[in-house]
């Protein structure tokens, strides 16, 4: 609501404007028109409009921040996330005085010097001494940025050598689909040719895959546990992002890419902090990839130990599945023979 | 005659030598060789379509760059409906879109389609073409010095080009299947393969087909500008008295001349893909219920070779920009522009860093992590010198006498949105950050600010300072002040929200946001900016009837109704083939002798000779 009043103000206000300038408009064509000379008081009112824009304008940003401020940025539910949004805030604190001093200085120049008739402008074509100051002073600053900003980088893409579990994240047009290593952690392999009915993911003849998970429509994480993701693209580039984790990586077909964390709080406690029952984390597709790309999603559900190790054990295996799916073949083969023998 | 005076010899001889070849084919006269009695006798023909000089050409890149503009934001418009009311029926756009918007609903497909033709036409057509071909043809002849461009001929080449590849471009729109609408960047193997969506078929072809005239196009440009300002400086014109408009439009076309065959390789070799069952950028595809053929290539050097031109490309959008507002807040500062000799080095500085800063764009693409250190290191660099263009915009305004003419008020507006837009430039190329941000919102309000609404304010800039040297009259200076005021607060209330929706993760290119749960308290922030967008856009009306009316109807224009001191301001109203009716002005000075102490006036053409006193000064 405070929105649309405010759109209303603010288009009252442009309307007003309008409405003057029209008028003004006419007058002048009827009159002789000074199109090349901006009078003194066409400056002040101009130099003023800058104060006034100012203004306005931090009282926008203001007010965007205090309505959305708590929306930005939700809490991070991954060991290195806390990093990442300390690294953003301090960036953005930097950042905000420059914008602010900046157009403080910029607009208090506009309404200061607006142009009178008869004063003459200070000939001042250049001073090393300043231009030395403004190249100095940021390119300090930024070699600080630089150094902390790849310090996390570094520690969040080289995570070290703990024991992650290994997860598979398989995209195509418009969906998810999770592999889970299975207890010797590692991954079948896969060839895209073999992709059928039955086998989603191309997987192979290889004992690596036997005890591989597959899952759809949700997949399940330990908190405090590292995994390690895998990406794979059946079709077009996608991307996985998972806005809470402070995770993405794109997944690129003909290639694997990985990407690393530990979640840090379960699902349980997030919907309890947000007090939200419903909420769920979610992997969504952050590369454009048609149609239904608004609408390429999986939930996470990240959870403890015990419950994660009940869950995986109620999920079908790679065997098991295929087993089952040999069964129902040969089951479907009698029935179309008891068919055509009927016939 | 003018060409024998010996002032201009070497200038004149360049323009014999590098004219011959077109004069004789065409038996085309020009001023500046015969007697001023040997008139031209144009046809309507050649006057106003296969036109050979630079101010018709400048001309009729402008009015296309106009049209281009114009649709394209109305497609922005249609496609904020969607996303401030997803799934409302806007009965209006059914007999518009037809097919695409059946009972007034936009179709997912067709969002993606003016998603990526929005992006398309602003970048390339607007502020590419538009901006590039309209200034730099109408300023580098007159600025320097010169009858005309180096070659007549490829600058009307260029100008076709541009025509049939903005034509092409807008017919692709209309066809069956629907235009390319794989986002600007047509990642493959998204635009390679036809089963992946229906835009990359027939349209995603069209797509490439008008991108290609394009980049010939911008090369035939851009080559004859760099010979231009090279070779046909008139006398006294040393590199250090160009205006920075000049040392601008040098160096964007020595970034297209670089950067856009490359961008014209990627298009061919994913031509190839397409069409000649090559793997250049396809590997391990399963689509449409087959495994296909295509075998060991990546759509990672399709990146590669798409960002070495793309990020250069927004220096080519932006840097024109710069030059115009350095010309125009220090002509209307009354102050020369402070720190001339810096702003050239920054110009230099961030054409080269933007060549080598590409990866920023890849961080999470899977490209080799390191690299991604070393692209963060170069892309935060620019930050340096851009802050000293900014600082020393701010400078040029300290202790001015400032007079807030339409093309003023614009050039600030620009310098506002290059820092607001610029600053978050440092969280985007920070990799660590860009994991969470890539492709989000942020990037959208980050670029729509920092090159979209800062170029497209240099442009307006541009428009309204040039206006009385294209078109001999002058634009309404209020209805200048509406336009400015409205669209600056439109601006900044579309893109700013913009920053709160990135944050909160929310992905661009999505059609809608209603499907995720988590965006649900975010709707509003979508209604406020769509109300802006419409805002803005219906700003765009008093630009438009102010353009359309002054060309007829404006007060007319005095010879220089600026009083600034660059040389196209010392030719006449009228224009004339070769511009200057008699000999080429000799320049004695830089461009920004404003408010100059021991002078009556408050500008110094730079055709007046240097005084002694001034020489003993040191002055050159």
């Amino acid at each position: 609501m405070t929105f649309l009043i405010l759109a209303a103000i603010v288009l009252f206000i442009l309307a007003g404007i309008r409405v003057m300038s029209i008028a003004a408009l006419s007058a002048e064509l009827r009159n002789n028109r000074k199109d090349d000379v901006i009078t003194d008081a066409e400056n002040r009112s101009q130099g003023n409009m800058w104060v006034i824009f100012m203004i306005a304008f931090f009282a926008f940003c203001a007010w965007q921040l205090y309505a959305y401020g708590d929306k930005i940025l939700p809490e991070a539910a991954s060991a290195h996330g806390p990093a990442i949004d300390n690294l953003f805030y301090t960036t953005l604190a930097l950042i905000t005085v420059v914008f602010i001093l900046t157009h403080i200085v910029l607009v208090y120049q506009a309404y200061k010097n607006a142009g009178k008739n008869g004063r003459r402008a200070t000939y001042f074509a250049h001073s090393n001494k300043l231009e030395l100051i403004w190249t100095v002073i940021p390119a300090v600053v930024l070699t600080g940025l630089i150094a902390y900003g790849l310090t996390v980088w570094n520690d969040v893409i080289y995570p070290g050598d703990k024991k992650a579990s290994v997860i598979e994240l398989y995209s195509k047009q418009f969906d998810w689909t999770a592999r889970y290593a299975g207890k010797d952690n590692k991954l079948g392999r896969s060839d895209f040719r073999t992709i059928g009915e039955g086998n989603d993911l191309g997987l192979i003849e290889d004992s690596k895959s036997d005890d591989d998970v597959i899952v759809k429509g949700e997949f399940h994480l330990v908190k405090g546990e590292p995994v390690q993701f895998k990406f794979r693209s059946r079709d077009v580039i996608h991307s996985a992002f998972m806005p809470h984790f402070r995770a993405q990586m794109n997944c690129v077909p003909g290639m694997e890419t990985m990407f690393e964390f530990i979640p840090t709080i379960s699902t349980k406690e997030m919907r309890e902090k947000l007090n939200n029952p419903k909420f769920n984390y979610v992997l969504m597709c952050n590369k454009i990839c048609g149609a239904a790309h608004y609408n390429m999603q999986m939930d996470i559900i990240v959870e403890s130990k015990e419950e994660h190790n009940k869950w995986l054990a109620e999920q079908k295996t790679w065997s098991q599945t295929k087993a089952a799916a040999t069964q129902t073949a040969s089951a479907n083969e009698q029935l179309k023979d008891t068919a055509t023998s009927d016939k | 005659m003018s060409a024998m005076d010996p002032n201009n010899t070497h200038s004149e001889r360049e323009v014999q030598i590098l004219h011959s070849a077109h004069d004789h084919a065409h038996g085309h006269d020009h001023a500046h060789d015969h007697d001023e009695e040997h008139e031209h006798h144009d046809t309507f023909i050649t006057k106003y379509i296969f036109t050979q000089d630079h101010k018709m050409i400048a001309k009729q890149f402008l009015l296309t760059a106009v049209l281009m503009g114009v649709i394209a934001m109305l497609m922005s418009v249609v496609f904020r409906l969607q996303l401030a009311w997803p799934g409302k029926s806007f009965p209006i756009l059914e007999p518009i879109l037809g097919k695409w918007a059946p009972g007034g609903v936009l179709d997912p497909n067709f969002y993606l389609a003016l998603v990526t033709i929005h992006g398309t036409i602003m970048v390339f057509f607007v502020l590419t073409g538009g901006l590039s071909g309209t200034f730099s043809n109408l300023l580098i002849p007159l600025q320097i010095g010169a009858r005309d461009m180096a070659s007549g001929f490829l600058n009307m080449l260029s100008f076709w080009f541009f025509a049939a590849s903005s034509i092409i471009m807008l017919f692709s729109v209309t066809i069956e299947s629907g235009p390319a609408s794989g986002g600007w960047t047509i990642y493959p193997p998204l635009s390679a393969l036809e089963q992946a969506m229906p835009g990359s078929g027939l349209g995603m072809t069209l797509w490439l087909v008008s991108m290609s005239l394009f980049i010939v196009s911008s090369l035939l440009g851009s080559l004859n500008y760099i010979v231009t300002i090279i070779n046909l400086r008139t006398k006294g014109m040393s590199m250090t008295r160009l205006p920075l408009t000049i040392w601008a439009f040098l160096v964007t076309a020595m970034l297209g001349v670089l950067s856009f065959p490359v961008l014209f390789a990627a298009v061919l070799l994913l031509i190839f893909d397409r069409s000649f069952g090559t793997s250049f950028y396809l590997s391990d595809i399963y689509i449409g219920g087959q495994a296909l053929e295509h075998n060991g290539g990546s759509p990672i050097l399709y990146e590669h070779l798409f960002w070495f031109l793309g990020h250069p490309e927004v220096y080519i959008v932006l840097l024109p920009a710069l030059g115009i507002t350095s010309e125009v807040i220090a002509t209307n500062a009354r102050k020369p522009i402070f720190g001339y000799r810096a702003m050239i080095a920054s110009i230099l500085g961030i054409a080269f860093l933007s060549f080598i800063v590409w990866g920023h764009h890849m961080f999470i693409t899977g490209m080799n992590p390191f690299l991604g250190s070393v692209f963060v290191f170069t892309t935060l660099l620019i930050a340096i010198p851009s802050a000293v263009k900014a600082f020393n915009y701010i400078t040029t305004l300290w202790k001015g006498n400032l007079q807030f003419t339409p093309a003023m008020l614009f050039a600030i507006g620009l310098v506002s949105f290059f820092i607001t837009g610029g600053v978050t430039g440092l969280i985007l190329g920070d990799s660590a950050l860009d994991i969470n941000l890539h492709d989000t919102y942020f990037v959208v309000a980050h670029f729509h600010l920092v090159m979209g609404s800062a170029a497209i304010f240099g442009m307006f800039a541009g428009v309204y300072h040039w206006f009385p040297k294209m078109f001999g009259r002058l634009m309404n200076k209020r209805l200048g002040f509406a336009h400015f005021w409205l669209t600056f607060a439109g601006a900044y209330g579309v893109f700013f929200p913009m920053h709160f929706l990135g944050l909160a993760g929310v992905p661009r290119r999505y059609y809608t946001f209603t499907e995720f749960p988590i965006f649900n308290d975010l709707v509003d922030i979508n209604v406020l900016i769509t109300w802006f967008a419409i805002i803005s856009a219906v700003s765009q009306i008093i630009f438009l009837f102010n353009f359309f009316f002054s060309i007829f109807k404006g007060q007319r224009s005095s010879q220089n109704p600026w009083k600034s001191n660059t040389l196209e301001w010392t030719t006449p109203v009228e224009h004339i083939h070769g511009n200057w009716p008699g000999e080429i002005p000799e320049v004695h000075r830089w461009a920004y002798d404003y408010s100059k102490p021991d002078r009556e006036e408050d500008f110094v053409s730079q055709i007046t000779p240097l005084t002694e006193k001034e020489i003993a000064e040191g002055a050159h």
